[in-house]
């Protein structure tokens, strides 16, 4: 792979705490190698703030591996930026070129409130997953892992829904800031394992329920959240989900 | 006096005996009691779930903002059981054996032997809770192989075992807040430990969102904060991960136990440059089917794919025929230095070693998909495209992982790869029943030194991490608490609060207050390279000597000339990771104290001065068979207390790989 350095103009969304309006201010970063992550390009820049005596720019960031779910910005229209697939900090800088200008913002949703610069509180996912996201059995109650089959192909569907990172780009996407595609893979994780059975209808109407209060919006199949879901997220989990949900819901009216 | 508390009776039998006459506490007695879990990862939320269904008031932390993100996540290759599902010769035995042998025969028999018991029952758990393992076509679970071992026991979910595992604890641990019997307080980081009449009972966090100080109190603190890799400053480890909380509690009295047992990770994507932030691991579990090799040549710099066969070093299986690639950790990431060391590295840093799947991409994979599909004589292309599907669904978030972070393509090209600090073998020195030497704390996970030795085996992190939680503590904690039911919650007024949160805020003042210079972060750059220069892969007795002297100076230097921007009272992660750093910056002395202490060379700790004749790490079990539990005295200063080990079933031999 060929190196290059480059020179970039950022414009990043600045804002003190939850109760201050924010704004967003302009940045100089010079020399950017093509090998660095986007994050540690932040790194180089917040260096610099520093040394200028000014404060940094804070954002989420754990892992660095695409795995965690925390780093989340919204790159240039886009969450987590322009690569497919790929979370912010798996975002590389061969993704841009000398003298680039990048807009960086946080997730804009009414139910991910903005705590600083780029972070927001994401615990109403967390929530969500309390109202139904598991199944209700205690430690030690277990049979033998082998004593439950599944198909090979049920697994591997139940395995790609379940790697969701709960990273929330979905609702940043998404025109209505729904959550469905987040709600749906946990839904269809479950639903499709035969462990998931005997409480899949109460789970599939208490997430939605929660998701509503949340202040999440609704669905309306435009697919924005599909296309930029870094674990590549299916729409059929939506499809999933609402066959769940209808039926849940008829036998609940009974 | 250090009294690992191991209960009498045949190795075999001590767990179950030890459960059969554990004290209990009653439903009704459970509600009153308070405990505190700090972590989240599988230790913590493991640990919170299963006490929280017991019916303690549990309450958890962790610095994320959510429990599913601590650095368990990041796990890639698999986790062990004894199943023997494969009908290859596995056993709860062979599982205590490899673990003993694999760590070089400095951990404990008893703590090791009851991990192997239940790690049966962490799969059957996992799988209840709707972890999608791999699985078979005919429906039932799949296993893959990991160093250090001859059987196939590596349970997996493709490369994010650790993702998976843990959506599983956090789920479980996520209906006990639903059902109240955990309270979570995410975004939030313990800065102290609150020590009552010699028992923990409590701690003091900082909100991270506000920047307040908080006192909580419980009849016990469980901490699971996970290992201190970072001290390096470049490990796989993520950014977060750090001490603070088991520094807190060693200044607090707990002995930190063999500090300096350190995991070199083989298989990482190479540094690149100094902009660098954290390494990448690569699975060991691509070393079942990738073969590692450098040229023949010195300083070759023709491009792999143009290297002919027979000009390649296939250096592992080489050296050691009987377990090749599967060698254990420490061993390879030696055995890749020295190659390298002597000039046979790869890529532009020529600190790199090749890591290739072709061989195996067209022959294991792409042959048994050619038969399975019923093609006869398939040409060389029809078997790379067969067998590319295989490893893509094996491996396909590691290779996606590197192609973005290298530009490269490793269907196509070998990885490039080198040692990573990865994991840390040493930590909280705990007894049999994980508490450490303070009453009613207890240290769970990565953050205990008690089960790896010198070298921990892969896929044995996570098993360990759940056996604590799940398994372990729920049995051992009930035996401390039974004789707390009398005691009233302490309330947070209590002078042991006042002055623990005094001391914090005036930590936190002070740091403030210095207004320097350099940044957090370049201090921690520092420390790392001292650390990774002189306490890293090999260490010498002078090269140690010097790195006390730097980090103490260094040390001196950061409490002078740190500069923090931004407040106390609001969100700043320049003051957490401040804080953060001070705390390396201590470990790290401690860290090169303990391996200068332990002058043989034994698992991943190589003093260069201590090997045999073919390089190996050289044990001197007449006079190191024993954990070293630092006792800290005061700044600089600690005491060497020794726990002696015995084994009663192994008899431990130079380890041989050969
Ligand atoms: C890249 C990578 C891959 C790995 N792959 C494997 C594998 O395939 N198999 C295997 O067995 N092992 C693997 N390991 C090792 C294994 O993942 C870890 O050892 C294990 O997950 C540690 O779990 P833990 O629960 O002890 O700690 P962690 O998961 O690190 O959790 C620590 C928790 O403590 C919290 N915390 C820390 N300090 C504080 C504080 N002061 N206040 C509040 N909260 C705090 C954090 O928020 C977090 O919730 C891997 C490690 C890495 C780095
Ligand atoms: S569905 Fe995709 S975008 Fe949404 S939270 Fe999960 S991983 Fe993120
Ligand atoms: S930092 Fe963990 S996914 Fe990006």
């Amino acid at each position: 792979m060929e190196h290059y350095n480059m020179n970039l103009t950022l414009k990043v969304w600045k804002q003190k705490n939850k109760d201050t309006r924010g704004s967003f201010e302009t940045f100089h970063v010079k020399d950017i190698s093509s090998e660095m992550s986007f994050l540690e390009m932040f790194d180089v820049l917040n260096e610099q703030l520093i040394e200028e005596g000014k404060e940094p720019i804070a954002f989420d960031h754990d892992c660095r591996e695409g795995i965690c779910g925390m780093c989340s910005m919204y790159i240039n229209g886009r969450p987590h930026g322009p690569w497919h697939g790929t979370t912010t900090c798996q975002l590389h800088m061969r993704a841009f070129k000398d003298g680039d200008t990048i807009v960086v913002e946080p997730w804009r949703a009414n139910a991910f409130p903005v705590l600083k610069d780029l972070m927001v509180d994401r615990d109403a996912f967390d929530r969500i997953i309390q109202a139904g996201g598991f199944i209700s059995v205690n430690t030690g109650n277990a049979q033998d892992g082998n004593s439950i089959p599944i198909e090979k192909e049920k697994a591997d569907q139940a395995f790609a829904a379940a790697a969701c990172i709960g990273c929330g780009a979905c609702v940043a996407a998404c025109k209505n800031s729904s959550a469905m595609l987040f709600v749906s893979a946990k839904v269809s994780h479950l639903a499709l394992l035969p462990q998931g059975d005997p409480e899949k209808k109460t789970r599939v109407l208490n997430m939605i329920a929660q998701m509503d209060k949340e202040g999440f919006g609704a669905c309306t199949n435009t697919g924005a959240c599909e296309a930029v879901c870094p674990k590549e997220i299916s729409l059929d989990n939506i499809a999933r989900l609402n066959k769940e949900y209808l039926s849940a819901a008829a036998v609940i009216d009974k | 006096m250090l009294d690992s508390k191991i209960p009498a009776g045949p190795l075999e039998k001590k767990w179950e005996d030890y459960k059969g006459h554990v004290k209990l506490v009653n439903p009704a007695n459970k509600r009153k009691l308070e405990v505190i879990v700090v972590g989240t990862g599988l230790a913590g939320a493991s640990a919170a779930a299963a006490l929280g269904e017991l019916g303690y008031q549990v309450k958890a932390y962790c610095f994320q903002d959510s429990p599913r993100r601590a650095h368990s996540i990041a796990a890639q290759g698999g986790i062990n059981a004894a199943k023997n599902y494969q009908n290859d010769g596995d056993s709860v035995f062979r599982l205590f054996y490899d673990t003993i042998k694999g760590g070089d025969y400095r951990a404990r028999e008893a703590n090791v032997h009851r991990l192997a018991e239940v790690s049966v029952n962490i799969i059957d758990q996992c799988v209840a809770q709707g972890v999608p393992f791999a699985r078979e076509y005919g429906g039932l679970l799949n296993n893959r192989s990991f160093g250090g071992t001859q059987v196939k026991r590596t349970f997996y979910a493709a490369g994010q075992t650790g993702q998976q595992l843990l959506i599983g604890a956090y789920q479980a641990l996520e209906r006990q807040v639903a059902l109240g019997n955990v309270k979570m307080y995410s975004r939030h980081e313990m800065l102290e430990l609150v020590v009552i009449d010699g028992k923990a009972r409590g701690i003091i966090c900082r909100n991270l969102v506000t920047g307040e100080l908080e006192r909580h109190f419980g009849h016990a603190v469980l901490l699971c904060s996970g290992g201190y890799g970072n001290v390096f400053y470049l490990s796989t480890n993520a950014m977060g991960s750090n001490v603070t909380a088991a520094w807190k509690a060693h200044k607090k009295g707990a002995f930190f136990g063999n500090p300096c047992f350190t995991q070199i990770h083989p298989t990482c994507i190479p540094v690149t440059g100094d902009h660098q932030s954290k390494l990448t691991l690569m699975s060991e579990s691509l070393r079942n089917d990738g073969r590692i090799w450098v040229p023949k040549k010195k300083d070759d710099n023709r491009r792999a794919n143009d290297i002919p066969e027979d000009e390649r070093d296939y250096y592992l299986e080489r050296r050691y025929p009987a377990f090749g690639n599967l060698v254990p950790r420490d061993v390879a990431s030696r055995a890749a230095k020295e190659r390298c060391d002597a000039g046979y590295g790869v890529g532009t840093t020529k600190q790199a070693v090749y890591l290739d799947f072709k061989y195996n991409l067209i022959n294991k994979y792409g042959r048994a998909e050619a038969n399975k599909q019923g093609i006869t004589n398939p040409d060389q292309e029809t078997l790379i495209r067969l067998g590319k599907e295989v490893v893509k669904e094996e491996y396909g978030n590691l290779f996606d992982m590197y192609e973005k972070i290298t530009g490269e393509n490793p269907y196509e090209v070998p990885m490039r790869i080198y040692p990573a600090v990865h994991y840390t073998m040493g930590g909280l020195w705990v007894d049999y029943e994980l508490m450490t030497s303070v009453k009613g704390l207890y240290a769970l996970g990565e953050c205990n030194f008690s089960d790896h030795g010198a070298n921990r085996l892969g896929a044995s992190a996570l098993m360990q991490g759940l056996a604590d939680g799940y398994f372990v503590i729920p049995y051992t904690l009930g035996n401390y608490l039974a004789d707390d039911i009398a005691t009233k919650p302490i309330p947070t007024t209590h002078e042991a609060f006042e002055a623990a949160e005094k001391s914090v805020r005036e930590r936190i003042d002070t740091l403030m207050n210095i207004k320097g210079k350099q940044s957090v972060e370049s201090f921690h750059k520092r420390l790392g390279k001292i650390m990774w220069n002189k306490c890293g892969m090999a260490r010498n007795e002078q090269g140690l000597k010097e790195a006390i002297v730097e980090i103490q100076e260094l040390k001196k230097e950061f409490w002078q000339d740190v500069r923090i921007p931004g407040e106390v009272g609001e969100m700043n992660p320049e003051l957490d990771k401040a804080n953060r750093v001070a705390d390396f910056i201590e470990l790290g002395e401690l860290m090169c104290r303990d391996a200068l202490e332990r002058a043989e060379s034994c698992g991943g700790h190589f003093r260069e001065e201590s090997q045999t004749e073919e390089g190996e790490a050289l044990r001197h079990d007449d006079r190191f068979m024993f954990v070293s539990a630092w006792e800290y005295k005061g700044d600089s200063d600690w005491n060497l207390n020794k726990e002696e080990l015995k084994y009663e079933m192994i008899k431990p031999t130079q380890r041989n790989y050969k």
